[in-house]
């Protein structure tokens, strides 16, 4: 047990000191970069002002803003510690909200959103996978294809095909938003009924495109796996073939939660701009109206937000991974 | 080499990803023969695939008489969106059964009108904008079955309308003898920019992109993958530990970061796909140092180091022919998405941003702009979800062939 937890330890430190470089990433980049943000927002902000005296304020104000007229590791520890009292600054755009405030309001419908879709694409798709490499045929030759055309379309191309095809032309579903735009956020049967409604096209929509990428990976672990020795001497055994499937399922599917984790950072990527066709009150949305009416700190703290999500559920997937990887386990009870 | 060569050319996953892929780069090269430039403003806004005629010229054609009486078949000059507001009204108010009427069946649809329609109606629930569209379109209905003379008039020199021609209902013009004709195969986009010569163009230049950050990223994967897996200690602890780092921090955002602080300007097509290849390395990196390290301790490697062989002999003569295949199985998927993630990027509108070119990435971004899905606008974004999908297909299709050839046990029998 002590084994587990100073494995668990380490991989949680390992994943915090991941945290401290993206944060790191997330304020240092912009700063390095030729193009001065500062310089561009407040450009933007003084296009059609004449007066040199008010270009000068507007300029002055931002830079106090982002305490530009320290230095940088000033700068960072500044940035650390408004971060931990989770005071990201204040949006342009949306003035007078806080970032945090904006973030707030969409991070939990792309949870979500996301979550579930992501996680349901993955056990189908390791389904399909496993039906394919072991009943091949038309389920090999039909079906994973079929899945592996939408897995190769881009999320916003299958979201706006789906949108186009079964709200706009059949119009089961609505097209576009979170919930009726006649409706306020409140806890009453309509518009929680609303909110299911608008789920449907954006969830499943996510679930297709997930399906392929996964199938096509479990294929070749099954196949791998069902010429292995020990399925071969199972055989031989006269063990029921529903028992070997079992055991070929379970040893194929350690690869895939690795997998899973590794392309985690891609689905989510592609699921947020797959949002913002679905017009859709997540973070990409967020992030596209961020980049549009350059609300810099807004945009900054979105990327920030994004990657913890993405960090977190890559620990929980390799936490889930250590519990079930009976090799791991037995590393660990060793030491 | 040339038993592998053959060996591919007989997998059909990867000839018919081939064939697509080429089929699709044959079209990049359509805009170079096309009547119309890639940006030219053809049209203003979207307008739906087909042949433009010009109305003045087809005035000026030659008409032929033809023994069929266009008049005779008034159903066929309405439009399918008046017989559908025929029918609506019909249903609502007419107390004709929906099921009794047949869109197809013009001529019925016709006599129901005639039967049922009465302007005087109540028609409650209808604003007096919609009754007063019911109308005008009734009588288009009786106008059209009146068969009234249309004739070309031209202004004399006093202003006054005087009649040049006489046209009749039986008089045709041959499509080969107009003049003045536009071509429109898929239509224009919200610009108005021929559609087929504009995503010809950015198929090209997606492809460049894709394949700028596909190199750059298999070239930084190769370098670090290779030192990493066979020089081994420090280097690799140091290396790993950054290319985790790398693989977890997913590389969109750190992409978004980039391109946003650049700022527009500077965004070229091409400096996009250089922050795309740098950005996508990790996980060619991480499958190159795994390959290197199975190979480290090989009877062949041990041989060439015991004869004294340089470091950079080893790694290119002992070891990268081993991971060759692996490598370019990488390339291509890394071309890939460096077209996809130029594509994502776009939509959130930091694409390559330059006047005049256009890239797959930026055609969707405007056709969203301008929410051509909702407008019913299907040519100016299902052709470049085509591409897009089309180029990444044919890609892992080649991909997969390539995969059972190089790893046998895939083949699954």
């Amino acid at each position: 047990m002590k084994g587990f937890l100073k494995y668990y330890g380490k991989r949680v430190m390992w994943y915090l000191l991941t945290l401290v470089i993206a944060v790191m990433l997330n304020f240092l980049l912009p700063r390095l970069m030729p193009g001065d943000p500062v310089k561009q927002i407040s450009i933007q902000a003084t296009q059609g002002v004449t007066d040199p005296n008010a270009v000068q304020r507007v300029i002055e104000n931002y830079t106090k803003e982002f305490g530009l007229d320290k230095s940088v590791p000033e700068q960072f520890v500044i940035y650390i510690g408004k971060l931990f009292q989770g005071d990201m600054g204040v949006s342009f755009s949306r003035y007078p909200k806080t970032v945090s405030d904006v973030i707030g309001s969409s991070v939990g419908w792309t949870l979500a959103l996301q979550i579930p879709a992501i996680i349901l694409g993955w056990i189908l798709g390791n389904l399909l996978g496993a039906v394919a490499a072991y009943v091949g045929k038309w389920v090999d030759k039909i079906v994973l294809p079929i899945f592996m055309f939408f897995s190769n379309t881009p999320a916003f191309g299958l979201a706006i095909i789906f949108l186009t095809l079964f709200s706009v032309n059949l119009g089961w579903f609505p097209v576009g938003g979170g919930y009726g735009y006649d409706l306020l956020p409140s806890f009453t049967a309509q518009f929680i009924g609303s909110v299911f409604h608008h789920y449907q096209l954006p969830f499943w929509t996510m679930v297709i495109i997930t399906i392929g990428g996964q199938a096509i990976g479990m294929r070749s672990m099954a196949i791998y796996e069902l010429n292995t020795d020990y399925v071969k001497y199972s055989r031989f055994l006269g063990i029921r073939d529903g028992k070997i499937i079992r055991y070929v399922f379970k040893n194929a599917m350690l690869p895939q939660i690795t997998g899973l984790a590794l392309s985690l950072g891609g689905m989510v990527a592609g699921n947020l701009v797959a949002e913002i066709i679905f017009s859709y009150p997540g973070l990409g949305s967020t992030m596209l109206a961020a980049i549009s009416t350059r609300d810099y700190p807004l945009l900054s703290g979105c990327t920030l937000i994004i990657t913890i999500m993405v960090l977190i559920a890559n620990l929980v997937v390799e936490l889930v991974y250590g519990m079930i990887d009976p090799r791991i386990k037995a590393t660990q009870l060793e030491s | 080499m040339k038993h592998m060569l053959k060996n591919i050319m007989r997998t059909p996953k990867f000839v018919v990803g081939f064939v697509l892929f080429f089929l699709t780069f044959l079209l990049s090269f359509y805009y170079m023969f096309s009547s119309f430039d890639a940006m030219e403003l053809v049209g203003s806004g979207f307008h739906a695939p087909g042949t433009y005629y010009n109305i003045s010229d087809i005035l000026n054609t030659k008409e032929e008489i033809l023994n069929y009486e266009s008049s005779a078949n008034i159903e066929n000059q309405l439009t399918v969106q008046e017989k559908e507001s025929m029918k609506d009204w019909l249903v609502r108010f007419g107390e004709v059964a929906e099921e009794d009427i047949d869109l197809g069946d013009g001529e019925a649809l016709l006599a129901l009108w005639l039967q049922h329609y009465d302007a005087n109606h109540s028609q409650e629930g209808l604003l007096t904008a919609e009754k007063k569209t019911y109308s005008r379109l009734d009588k288009t209905i009786r106008e059209l079955m009146e068969n009234p003379e249309t004739v070309i008039a031209k202004r004399n020199e006093e202003g006054e309308l005087e009649e040049k021609k006489e046209l009749s209902p039986n008089a045709f013009v041959r499509d080969e003898n107009v003049g003045n004709k536009v071509n429109l195969p898929l239509g224009t986009d919200n610009f108005g920019a021929d559609m087929l010569t504009k995503l010809s163009a950015a198929i090209g230049v997606s492809l460049r992109i894709g394949l700028i950050a596909g190199s750059i990223a298999t070239l930084i994967g190769i370098v670090l993958g290779l030192t990493a897996g066979y020089v081994g200690g420090v280097i690799d602890n140091l290396i790993t530990f950054i290319t985790n780092i790398f693989t977890v921090i997913p590389s969109f955002v750190i992409l978004i970061l980039i391109a946003n602080s650049i700022g527009q300007a500077a965004r070229g097509p091409e400096v996009v796909a250089t922050i795309i290849g740098l950005t996508a390395w990790p996980w060619t990196c991480r499958s190159v140092r795994s390959q290197v390290i199975s190979l480290r301790n090989r009877d062949h490697v041990n041989l060439s180091k015991l004869s004294g062989h340089s470091l950079p002999r080893i790694v290119t003569a002992d070891i990268l022919p081993y991971v060759a295949s692996y490598v370019i199985m990488a390339l291509i998927l890394q071309i890939s998405s460096g077209i996809l993630a130029e594509a994502q990027l776009s939509m959130l509108g930091l694409g390559p941003s330059a006047s005049n070119v256009t890239t797959l990435g930026i055609m969707m971004q405007w056709a969203t702009k301008f929410s051509a899905h909702t407008l019913g606008a299907w040519w100016a974004f299902i052709p470049v979800i085509l591409s897009i999908t089309l180029i990444t297909f044919s890609m892992n299709l080649m991909n997969t062939g390539l995969d059972q050839v190089f790893n046998p046990q895939l083949r699954g029998e």
